[in-house]
């Protein structure tokens, strides 16, 4: 079975003839079936373009042609990236019948190492929320417990990857949007540093903080998934200009003499006892491997959920005044004049997250309150920038929880904004600053659901950050628990 | 300053947004943007004198291509998503009144 294989075994099996990706693809599209019904992790999937891509990556191998580092591999990717096939809606009534006609960067780079994009996955609206309930197309479900949420925004695709429904997966991360659902869903998630992967075809939310990053079952597939992704684009003025290491090449090698911080401000009253615990665990590992363990302190963590929601929202209001009800996406059917052509659309076209989000920004941008919102959340980003440079002067990686809490039912949240920000206390200062961060699976609560550890590392810190992350993974068997069948599945014909 | 928004306030932002409310959302928006402005005020409480505005994390700057041309979206491929189209362009309602004896 394709789920019991990491991405790279597969792929090994696919490239030496093990397995055809006619059938792999084809347990991946019975895999859905069977738990689509009570995950909704897709807003679509593409079963007859995959299986005609898998035959046909099947007879270049059998023409002895060379096949690409995704070869024959089930992706599924973020509803936030354009694509040319299928339709891109961002989740949202705005976009539900919207076709781009170019595709994101990264999607051509999936694509181009024959990877095979079963499907895109459902998020936030606008991948503005933690929980994945604010998708205008209805909620996805957490595959360890399908009362509960599967964190967001990227909730789809760690459902999928969580469930076995894909390979691996493409998230993006705002706030927190790859490393909390990853975290929830129990799966590895990275956000890379900012400028790693190109932007180009990842609708806007809040252009100086969105990432586009991996969403993996283990760190050599969440690497792999990297490699691919990563490097300069020149439709993307904000890419790095360097291409970027070889992230596989020492994965397995331990790193020596690390010096890890505990930052005291991620270690407070909200985490949940079982997070702290699993967190506490995880650090004494280290520890045992020969770490050093470094109590650190960044003051100004407990500012970045203020800053960030000033931050982001103002970028966010300022990108989304493109859906005008004019050049594509919703239009109001019955506009009294111009006016109402765009207020009335757009209130029809957004859900009431995005709608807060845009007012809020909007309010912070406005006349007579630019100065005390916007240029002083911009100022105390710099202060939390400047805690991260202090911070990594005396260690070379932060560890810590990525959630305070696992995931939670469904609803639990829905009712209070605020209480849905503070979801990612511990994962905004990441985008904030810039900095790389990354989620992988350290424990479960009592009642089965995963728990993440967040390791924050310097800018293009990733490949010794992917090498801890490994070095832990290596010594635990979290990430080989799988969730448990889909409730009212049948079972699963044997291929 | 204002760490609360009444109803008037919202109304006058959501025209700057663009989005039409009902009064019961108002009513709504009011009360939830109001208790986020709250927790956004602990902002004030930070001494941020001397500090440069950080827009940005990274040190680059915007670099300048070639002026070449280079294959752009064809006219159908723009308008494809057009939810109203005349021709070669993106159809509104009327802006300017009739006026019959103009000209």
């Amino acid at each position: 079975m394709s789920h019991d294989l990491t991405a790279r075994e597969l792929r090994d099996r696919i490239v030496a003839g093990g397995l055809s990706c006619e059938q792999a693809i084809q347990e991946t599209i019975e895999a859905i079936a069977s738990w689509e019904g009570s995950l909704h992790a897709f807003n679509c999937t593409f079963p007859d373009s995959a299986l005609e891509q898998a035959r046909q990556i099947d007879r270049r191998r059998a023409d002895g042609e060379p096949l690409g580092a995704l070869a024959g591999l089930p992706i599924a990717i973020k509803d936030n990236l354009c694509t040319t096939f299928g339709a891109t809606t961002c989740s949202s009534k705005m976009l539900a019948n919207f076709h781009s006609p170019y595709q994101a960067t990264v999607v051509e780079k999936l694509l181009g190492a024959d990877a095979v994009i079963i499907g895109k996955t459902n998020l936030d609206e606008f991948a503005m929320g933690s929980s994945t309930e604010n998708s205008a197309f209805g909620p996805t479900c957490n595959p360890w417990n399908t009362r509960c949420v599967p964190g967001g925004s990227s909730g789809g695709s760690a459902a999928a990857t969580a469930a076995g429904l894909c390979a691996a997966a493409l998230g993006s991360d705002t706030g927190g949007s790859i490393r909390q659902p990853a975290s929830l869903c129990g799966i590895v998630g990275v956000k890379p540093t900012y400028g790693l992967v190109s932007r180009y075809g990842l609708v806007a939310f809040a252009s100086s903080l969105d990432q586009i990053g991996p969403m993996a079952r283990t760190v050599g597939d969440a690497a792999l998934l990297l490699q691919v992704i990563a490097g300069p684009d020149p439709r993307d003025s904000t890419s790095w200009p360097q291409p970027p290491p070889d992230y596989l090449a020492d994965l397995e090698e331990p790193l020596e003499g690390v010096r890890l911080g505990l930052p005291r401000e991620f270690t407070d009253e909200r985490v949940q006892p079982e997070v702290a615990a699993a967190v506490r665990q995880a650090v004494e590992f280290y520890r045992g491997q020969g770490a050093d363990i470094v109590p650190v302190s960044l003051p100004h963590t407990r500012y970045g959920i203020a800053a960030y929601y000033v931050i982001a929202p103002a970028e966010a209001s300022s990108n989304l005044a493109r859906y005008d009800g004019v050049h594509y996406g919703y239009r109001t059917a019955h506009p009294e004049d111009l006016y109402d052509l765009y207020a009335a659309s757009r209130a029809e076209g957004f859900g009431p997250e995005v709608q807060r989000r845009i007012m809020l920004g909007t309010y912070a941008l406005s006349s007579g309150y630019y100065d005390a919102y916007y240029l002083r959340a911009l100022k105390i980003r710099q202060l939390i920038k400047r805690d991260f440079d202090e911070a990594f002067k005396q260690c070379d990686f932060l560890v810590g929880a990525t959630s305070p809490t696992v995931a939670f039912e469904l609803g639990a949240k829905s009712s209070d904004p605020l209480a849905m920000y503070l979801c990612d206390v511990f994962t905004v200062t990441c985008n904030i600053a810039g900095i790389p961060g990354l989620s992988l699976p350290c424990g479960f609560s009592a009642a089965g659901l995963p728990i993440g550890l967040q390791l924050l590392g310097p800018a293009f810190s990733e490949p010794r950050m992917l090498r801890l992350a490994r070095q832990y993974e290596k010594h635990h068997d979290w990430h080989r628990r799988r969730p448990p069948p889909p409730p009212h599945a049948t079972a699963r014909t044997p291929a | 300053m204002a760490q609360t928004l009444d109803e008037a306030q919202v109304l006058h932002v959501a025209r700057l947004s663009r989005l039409k409310l009902s009064p019961a959302e108002v009513k709504r928006y009011a009360r939830q943007l109001s208790s986020i402005l709250d927790y956004v005020a602990q902002l004030q409480e930070v001494d941020v004198t001397g500090l440069q505005p950080m827009a940005h994390p990274l040190p680059l700057h915007s670099v300048m291509r070639e002026d070449e041309v280079r294959p752009a979206l064809s006219l159908e491929q723009v308008l494809a998503n057009a939810p109203a189209r005349e021709e070669a362009f993106f159809a509104v309602p009327r802006v300017l009144d009739e006026d019959p004896g103009g000209g």
